[in-house]
């Protein structure tokens, strides 16, 4: 092998993450929705034609058209602003909905795989308990004893939720511990927080990221499930849930309400799973 | 001798479970907002009657003891009364159960005829269009929640072309195949959208590995290949993953049936916890759990008759 091919691998494996990604068509396309989604969400004002809840009695239940685009719904309000503005609530819970979740499942996992013992074993009974409810059943459970609404959903998820993150969290720091780096922090006599939070964890963390991705689309599929159900985020605020359920009384004579709120669900879910499954290829070492 | 080893052990780590189970559910209801008594015997009750009821219930007793009465209640089969049903709790959900449990296995034939096939035109089509193509149509439909894939459903072939009711529950096994087909379609989609991903990649793993290659070199016949290796190989993990998603299923049940009005579990669940019909809803949530872990265990089993290299592990 000559020193010019050499230097080429090496320049090659010296191309930075990003770049790979970049060429990745699925990734782009995430990245893309994504970015726009965050940016609806956090100016809705700005990208909406009218005020969301501005009610106008001449304009009920209007076919989509070019002054309204998706149509107005029963009290006249303009359904694409309304989707606009259910941005903002939408796109906070991917955050808020597995923010918690995901920083006390990682801390627990993480303490749980290092120490073993006892704990762990508590753990580990406790892991099949909640997987042995469906999702769902439980999150309902949780809201029903706090009663519906935004914040006591996030409180019902991530009580639940966290436990897919220690669980994953634990594997990932058990498999590290195996490698030699692990073995040495304990020979130089580090402290026990020092291996964990500085060293295994920093290696074990890109499987649960890549989890994050796809747990938020999740969450916004949970999120407006719930809000369709009357549980989550309450009318008259605009949710893509919410919006779907109140349309669902006119679905035969005015299908828009409820067909476009899904739309925009479906697209901000495709942009978190392609993003997800984009890191999932660029993360994982390949064998 | 292995495999009821097996079985024992399975089940004995099964206790542990159930009790931790029984302890979320009991902590749950207890912290549920309001009096149960009142709940029970409306606001205009006496004091009198009120404490009365609170001693029936054992509600005057220390937490300990009534974690006990719970759990020896629940053992003998009495999970109490519902406030909405007036009736004992068992003997509603006894009622429901059916239909739940009908359209969860509708579900699952249904889930079975779509994924399996797809996945067996993309796995061998690995990498041009056709296999492009399928994939995309279920990444799109694992992006979309269920209740909206049951709206569309609804919208289009009940309430416009009419080839299906609108919601409802048949009386005869055929009648019933056809009122609950959209419902099952619904939460099938859904489940054949996780199902046809991993379906995908574990015959591809199976068409790439040696014996396979080898059996090729031999000159067997592709008929032979794939009916032989990929289809029981293929088989065991379409098991395994349905087995694992019988929980989001039941969550997809769950929604699937207050979107068609489908008179089963998951609907009566919504129904406890608006009347806070705490009861009922404790009854429901350790029923949904049962199941699950039954189905868990019964996956366990079949894998390890279908695969003996997991009874080992």
């Amino acid at each position: 092998m000559s020193d010019v091919t050499v230097s080429q691998t090496q320049q090659a494996l010296k191309k930075s993450k990003l770049q790979i990604a970049l060429r990745k068509p699925g990734f782009v396309i995430g990245a893309i929705i994504i970015g726009l989604s965050a940016m609806l969400a956090i100016a809705p004002g700005v990208f909406a034609p009218y005020d969301p809840n501005l009610i106008s009695y001449l304009e009920v239940k209007q076919p989509p058209s070019w002054a309204h685009p998706f149509g107005t719904d029963m009290l006249g309000r303009d359904s694409l602003s309304r989707v606009i503005w259910a941005y903002t609530v939408n796109m906070q819970m991917a955050i808020l909905a597995t923010v918690f979740a995901m920083s006390f499942g990682v801390f627990v996992g993480a303490l749980v795989g290092y120490y073993r013992g006892i704990a762990d074993q508590i753990f580990g009974r406790l892991v099949d308990a909640i997987i042995t409810f469906p999702f769902l059943v439980l999150v309902i459970a949780v809201v029903a004893v706090l009663g519906p609404g935004l914040v006591n959903m996030y409180i019902a998820i991530s009580v639940v939720g966290w436990v897919y993150y220690a669980r994953l969290t634990r594997a990932e720091v058990i498999a590290q511990m195996g490698n030699d780096y692990a073995s040495a922090g304990v020979v130089m006599g580090y402290s026990d927080r020092r291996i964990i939070f500085r060293h295994l964890l920093p290696n074990a963390i890109t499987p649960v990221i890549v989890y994050w991705m796809t747990d938020m689309a999740l969450a916004i599929l949970l999120g407006s499930s719930l809000g369709y159900l009357g549980l989550g985020a309450q009318p008259p605020q605009a949710e893509w849930g919410v919006l779907i359920a109140e349309g669902r009384n006119f679905i035969t004579t005015a299908w828009w309400l409820s067909l476009m709120p899904g739309i925009a669900i479906v697209i901000t879910g495709l942009g978190f799973s392609l993003i997800g499954d984009g890191l999932a290829d660029l993360l994982r070492p390949r064998t | 001798m292995a495999s009821l080893q097996y079985i024992f052990k399975r089940l004995l780590l099964m206790i542990p479970t159930f009790f931790l189970v029984m302890v979320i559910i009991f902590l749950l209801v207890r912290f549920l907002p309001g009096d149960p008594a009142i709940a029970i015997a409306g606001d205009r009750a006496s004091d009198a009657d009120l404490e009365a009821i609170r001693n029936r219930l054992g509600l005057n007793e220390p937490m300990l003891v009534q974690f006990w009465l719970f759990i020896s209640n629940t053992l003998q089969g009495d999970l109490g009364r519902s406030i909405l049903m007036r009736a004992p709790v068992t003997d509603v959900i006894f009622e429901r159960f059916p239909t739940t449990g009908f359209l969860t296995l509708y579900a699952v034939v249904l889930s079975l005829l779509i994924a399996g096939p797809l996945a067996f035109v993309a796995a061998l089509n690995r990498g041009n269009s056709w296999d492009a193509a399928i994939r995309t149509v279920f990444q799109v439909g694992l992006s979309m929640p269920v209740f909206y894939i049951g709206l569309i459903l609804l919208t289009f072939l009940a309430a416009q072309l009419r080839w299906f009711p609108v919601g409802g529950y048949g009386e005869t096994f055929f009648v019933r195949l056809h009122h609950l087909f959209l419902p099952a379609m619904t939460v099938a989609l859904y489940t054949s959208a996780i199902i046809m991903r991993n379906l995908r990649s574990s015959i591809i793993e199976v068409l790439d590995a040696e014996y396979v290659q080898f059996s090729r070199a031999k000159g067997l016949s592709n008929r032979i290949i794939l009916g032989r290796h990929v289809l029981r190989n293929a088989m065991i993990s379409t098991v395994t993953l349905l087995g694992l998603s019988i929980g989001s299923m039941m969550s997809g049940t769950l929604v699937t049936e207050t979107v068609f009005a489908v008179p089963g579990m998951g609907r009566l669940m919504l129904e406890a916890i608006f009347a806070r019909d705490y009861p009922l809803i404790q009854g429901l949530t350790l029923t949904f759990a049962v199941l699950v872990s039954v189905v868990f265990l019964l996956t366990d089993l079949f894998q390890s008759w279908l695969d003996p290299r997991m009874r080992l592990s």
